[in-house]
């Protein structure tokens, strides 16, 4: 299978708490909190698309959408 | 289908705290039903009173809200109703095991098919951050400002002694394990328990100076271990994570059944 690829971060800015749990356990450190402190995507270039932003967010706020390959 | 699907978005966002682990527990849940491929109309869910029982509120199953500590109750009755359907009761510590502790043991002993979840905080937040008793030793609270001097329950050995016969404990860091945990005891046929130590930075997290809620995950992190593991032997005080026992036993809405059976059978 090939290594997913990342379309974008859909992030709900209304639900996002600003708790900061996807900012702080990100591997690759592409989340940060904005000036409102809400989470926002400053690296969307390093994303692996581990999805561990979206599993632990306990807000439901974040979620990351792969490109489609078109394989399936 | 899609995870929005499974709630209920006109009560969002949640009214629990930033950073609250509860959220994490309804997310992991959620993924967890998801891969099964379980209907919404199979479940229902049975929540008491508390910071989690709201969740019963923002899922999209069949919900009940019931009274403080009696969740177990109301789910034996809806089980024995309709045993075709699959229980999730997910609790607080409070409720479970303070409140709730004699529903809880006996309906362990029973071994009904019922999936328990106990989001395990060590407070009562709802009403204030008192101490709960899963708080432990030496903690503070707004009820223990000097210290807490009751000992904490264990959630494990509680219900292994019970007679559960799926136990299982992972925490709000460890989101795959506890997926995946989630599955097996929704699968389980039998009374299956899931303790999942959850972070209240509102209260046991301030309390206790244990910082931010990433903080808080990060302390599961480097406090728990894999049962059995070699960091467990060189340091006793590591939690350890994993499921404890996983055994077939007599489940109880069959063995009813086989009553109903018998007794059909003398009467003729």
């Amino acid at each position: 299978m090939a290594k997913p690829k990342l379309k974008e971060h859909r992030i709900r800015m209304d639900w996002c708490k600003g708790c900061g749990i996807c900012v702080a356990f990100c591997p690759k450190s592409v989340l940060e909190l904005d000036a409102q402190d809400k989470v926002s995507v400053a690296r969307a270039e390093d994303c692996i698309c581990c999805r561990l932003c979206e599993l632990r967010c306990p807000d439901m706020a974040i979620e990351v959408v792969v490109e489609q390959e078109g394989l399936q | 289908m899609p995870v929005r699907d499974y709630i209920r978005e006109r009560f969002f966002p949640h009214l629990w705290c930033p950073g609250c682990g509860h959220g994490i527990v309804m997310n992991a849940l959620i993924r967890a039903v998801e891969s099964l491929g379980l209907s919404k109309n199979e479940i229902v869910m049975v929540s008491g009173i508390g910071c989690s029982a709201r969740i019963s509120g923002y899922l999209d199953f069949h919900t009940l809200h019931t009274i403080h500590g009696r969740a177990l109750a109301f789910a034996t009755g809806v089980k024995l109703g309709l045993p075709g359907l699959n229980i999730l009761v997910p609790m607080g510590d409070g409720d479970a095991l303070a409140i709730g502790g004699n529903h809880f043991i006996h309906a362990a002993r029973r071994n009904i098919e019922i999936t328990a979840i106990i989001m395990n905080n060590r407070i009562y937040g709802m009403t204030g951050g008192q101490f709960s008793p899963l708080s432990g030793y030496g903690t503070r609270a707004t009820t223990a400002p000097y210290t807490n001097i009751d000992h904490a329950f264990d959630v494990v050995t509680l219900s292994l002694a019970a007679g559960a016969t799926f136990v299982a404990r992972t925490t709000t860091y460890h989101v795959q394990q506890m997926i995946d945990f989630f599955k097996k005891a929704i699968l389980h046929e039998g009374f299956s328990v899931v303790e999942v130590l959850s972070q209240c930075p509102t209260y046991f997290g301030r309390k206790n100076k244990m910082g931010s809620a990433a903080e808080m995950m990060a302390y599961f992190r480097d406090h728990t271990t894999p049962i059995g593991s070699k960091a467990k032997k060189e340091n006793p005080d590591l939690i350890e994570r994993g499921i404890f026992v996983h055994k077939e036993l007599p489940e109880y809405c069959r063995e009813y059944d086989k009553v109903i059976e018998r007794a059909m059978g003398k009467g003729k």
